[in-house]
């Protein structure tokens, strides 16, 4: 049976990498005695799957991870094993048994929301500018990949923006096929609005994962925890 | 849990300039936090080295679960801060801190510094530096913590005795309790620091560095350490653990996010060793031979497992295979968690039919090699040592290996022993054919996968204190160079050279070493200029500046010669003879004649050699007799 877990990771736990966080969600599943499948062969692991890593130094609100088990209680009874092995700073929110058919979140993720809070003074110096920043038709950046730079337009990535008290809430695309990482809107940002980026000037949180309903390109925007059901 | 969220010493910024910044957060599983208003006295354990590493040792879950289970005792830890992070401390002026409460480690009551390899000693003056602890214990002030010093290097503390307040000589079990309630009642008095440090030099097995005079002879040997306080004793007694069924064991041990060294359950099954190896320190000062009970282990194997979510379980002593009740431990661990589910790994274990049985059950036979440590080349130089390995059970043991299906062996040697010759340093190579050799003879053509890998390394060895080679000469980095490149040559010339691969330690580190392990009061000189050049994590090849070493050292008027490479005599008063480390100085006397002689001496339970420890009374030497 595949279920998806949803959970938060907040507080200290955004400096904990995503290779370390897999570590620790299969130390999480033995104590909590859950009976996850394990692959074949000699070395045998967990099966297991996050749906997008959370960058180091991220926090968020809404992560997923889907897992095979072979047996598994109520929804209510994992949550609450899980989180009484849990480390400060995680936290599971909701477990769902996977409709049939449904395919691993790591291959649906479509879109990502995100709250971008820059340090008070700086934001200051930037909130004037934000609406005339999003209002623009095109917003180009350079992307860096291994071999070359190149200009893109970020602009058609950016699905949704409203100001909040204090920062900026934001849809990205995200994903395989579109992608838009928050820091990459922030350096657009930061240099439309005279200022100089600094990775470390914003705290972002990424609030919830999307798929597209159907799975077709014009589908629907639909948060990860909608493609199963809770288990009674 | 007390609080949800914990201030953090370090701001965002900071954390995400530096490499791995899980390094210093803390708040990892297990990890026990306390109302800093409840306790009344904060201990900081530190490991002198970074995180991952520190966080492997068993010493410290050990030490932290011991003392956090008394209530008015809040435990704390802190490692090394890497490179990185060091810079980031000085230029912003942020006094080193503990991991749990995030609070400055100059704070605290007490700093708990263990001490497990020489190499570390400069990483201690950065932590007291970074804490803004003054390094000489002499200049500290009431406003300090107490910094003790224990673990294998305490006994010879000489080179660095002037940077310590106190060590603590022996187990950790066992006087601890009496160090801190002393602490607080002289507290509640107000007598100070001074006051406190000459009442607690009489707990047995403490040493207070301040209350001892080293008078030396115009030669640079030691005349006489004098103690300059009545309460100071004239030799210090090492303090153990008589019977383990009574110690707790941490049963919650902590889980860092980070991939420690050791990522796994660590199953102390015994301490000691009955072996006698004479180059092995762990071996003469760990005696007598304790076991633990395997109901016991039993029981804090399934609760360890479950506390932690490790999937491998490590049995560690110094010697597995003489635990009397390893089979009924072992076989009972593969049957409750599974052949598979539950990795177990067996260090320092004798390669017979029942360890391949097992070995084969729980690991990937293709995969994983056999560790042999015949520690020297030739029976005669074996004999030298007392390292009861004949060749012909080598051979055995890796024919049965090849039969099993393994084709990596590994073989690790030590160059420079006393008395050796170049037949003994040659025969490394000649044993590492053989051992190729057998695995042609034994597996057939149609059933081998590839050719056999053998792969030796050496490292040069370094006499240590308490044992019977202490009194030992060393030699200088070209002569062991040269030593490593006969092994290297005669490789070449073997028959199954093709099969037979060869790697050596570092030179420069292991003359370092010797002076560090064998120094007196005077080499805390060169550590401090060492230290004030420089040198850091001299452990780690990629920081270790020899160089800088060697001015320290000349800087600090010292000679590495009359270190290292005098044989000293058996009259000498050594550095560390104040200590009663249990084995006396007439027992290793015996034993360093008898490997001049190449005698070896059998194991304790084959003859007890009246070594001198039972007098502890318990252990191997009361066997069979209750």
């Amino acid at each position: 049976m595949k279920v998806r877990i949803k959970f938060r990771k907040t507080g200290l736990m955004r400096y904990i990498g995503h290779l370390d966080v897999m570590r620790y969600f299969q130390k999480v599943n033995r104590r909590a005695g859950v009976d996850i499948a394990y692959s074949a062969g000699f070395s045998p692991h967990q099966l297991m799957s996050f749906a997008s890593p959370l960058g180091l130094g991220l926090t968020g609100e809404g992560e997923y991870l889907d897992m095979e088990v072979n047996t598994c209680g109520s929804s209510a009874a994992i949550v609450k094993r899980m989180n009484a092995v849990m480390a400060e700073g995680m936290e599971i929110v909701g477990v769902w048994r996977l409709f049939e058919g449904a395919k691993p979140a790591m291959a649906v993720v479509a879109a990502a929301d995100y709250v971008l809070t820059p340090e008070p003074e700086l934001w200051e110096d930037i909130k004037e500018k934000a609406e005339a920043f999003f209002a623009q038709e095109a917003i180009s950046v350079r992307k860096k990949t291994k071999k070359s730079e190149k200009e893109v337009d970020i602009r058609p990535l950016i699905y949704d923006w409203r100001l909040l008290d204090g920062g900026i809430f934001v849809k990205l695309a995200s994903g395989s096929a579109d992608n838009l990482k928050p820091e990459l809107l922030l350096e657009a940002f930061c240099r439309y609005a005279g200022q100089e980026y600094d990775p470390c000037g914003f705290s972002i949180c990424r609030l919830e994962l999307y798929a597209r309903e159907g799975g077709e390109a014009e589908g629907r925007l639909v948060p990860l925890s909608d493609f199963g059901e809770e288990i009674l | 849990m007390r609080s949800q969220k914990r201030k953090l010493a370090l701001s965002h910024k900071i954390l995400m300039s530096v490499e791995k910044p899980a390094r210093y957060i803390g708040g990892e599983v297990n990890a026990v936090m306390k109302d800093p208003d409840e306790v009344e006295v904060r201990f900081t354990m530190c490991f002198p080295d970074v995180y991952e590493i520190g966080m492997s040792h068993l010493g410290i879950q050990i030490l932290y679960d011991m003392f956090n289970r008394r209530e008015d005792v809040w435990c704390e830890r802190v490692y090394s801060p890497w490179p990185d992070m060091d810079k980031v401390l000085r230029e912003e002026k942020i006094p080193l801190f503990t991991l749990e409460g995030q609070t400055p480690v100059r704070e605290m009551d007490f700093l708990g510094i263990t001490l497990q390899y020489e190499m570390c000693y400069t990483n201690i003056l950065q932590i007291l530096d970074l804490s803004g602890i003054p390094l000489f214990a002499g200049e500290r002030g009431e406003e300090d913590p107490i910094v003790i010093g224990g673990g294998p290097c305490a006994y010879n503390p000489e080179p660095i005795a002037e940077f310590f307040d106190l060590f603590y000589i022996g187990e950790g079990e066992t006087v601890y309790d009496d160090l801190l309630d002393l602490y607080k009642r002289m507290r509640a008095r107000g007598t100070g620091r001074r006051a406190f440090l000459e009442q607690a030099a009489g707990i047995p097995g403490i040493y207070v560095p301040a209350l001892y005079d080293v008078e030396y002879h115009e030669d640079g040997t030691i005349r006489a350490m004098v103690p300059n306080h009545p309460h100071a004793p004239e030799r210090v007694v090492k303090q153990l653990v008589v019977d383990m069924t009574k110690v707790p064991y941490p049963e919650k041990p902590l889980v860092p996010y980070l991939k420690a060294t050791q990522d796994r359950v660590v199953l102390e099954i015994q301490r000691g060793c009955i072996r006698g190896c004479r180059f092995c320190q762990a071996g003469m000062v760990y005696r007598p031979v304790r076991e633990r009970d395997v109901e016991d282990l039993k029981e804090y194997a399934v609760k360890l497992l479950e506390n932690t979510g490790h999937d491998e379980i490590s049995l560690s002593s110094l010697s597995s295979s003489d635990y009397t009740r390893l089979k009924e431990l072992v076989y009972f661990l593969i049957e409750r968690f599974g052949e598979r589910d539950v990795n177990i790994s067996l260090p320092s274990l004798r390669i017979d039919a029942f360890s391949l049985d097992v070995m084969s059950r729980v690991q990937d036979v293709k995969k994983s090699s056999l560790t042999f440590a015949p520690e020297a080349g030739s029976q005669r130089m074996r004999d030298v040592i007392n390292k009861g390995l004949t060749e012909e059970v080598i051979l055995s043991g890796a024919a049965e290996a090849f039969r099993g299906g393994w084709n990596k062996v590994k073989l690790y040697f030590m160059l420079g022993l006393p008395t050796e010759t170049k037949e003994d340093i040659e025969g490394i190579a000649a044993l590492a054919n053989e051992v190729a050799r057998v695995y042609y003879e034994t597996v057939p053509k149609e059933n081998r996968q590839g050719r056999v890998q053998v792969n030796s390394s050496t490292s040069f060895f370094i006499p240590k204190p308490f044992t019977p080679l202490q009194w030992a000469a060393m030699f200088t980095k070209e002569e062991y160079l040269d030593k490593a490149r006969t092994v290297n040559e005669a490789m070449k010339r073997q028959l199954n050279h093709k099969s037979l691969r060869y790697n050596w330690h570092e030179a420069d580190v292991s003359v370092l070493e010797g002076v560090l392990a064998r120094g007196d009061r005077r080499v805390g000189r060169a550590i401090l200029e060492a230290y004030r050049r420089g040198c850091l994590f001299d452990s780690w090849s990629e920081c270790f500046d020899n160089e800088k070493w060697m001015a320290a050292f000349e800087a600090a008027g010292l000679d590495i010669a009359f270190y290292n490479l005098r044989e000293r005599s058996l009259d000498e008063i050594l550095p560390w003879d104040f200590i009663d480390a249990g084995v006396t100085k007439e027992f290793l006397k015996r034993e360093w004649k008898r490997a001049m002689e190449g005698t070896v001496t059998p194991n304790c339970r084959a003859q007890c050699q009246g070594c001198g420890v039972k007098k502890f009374g318990g252990g191997v030497c009361f066997e069979g007799q209750d």
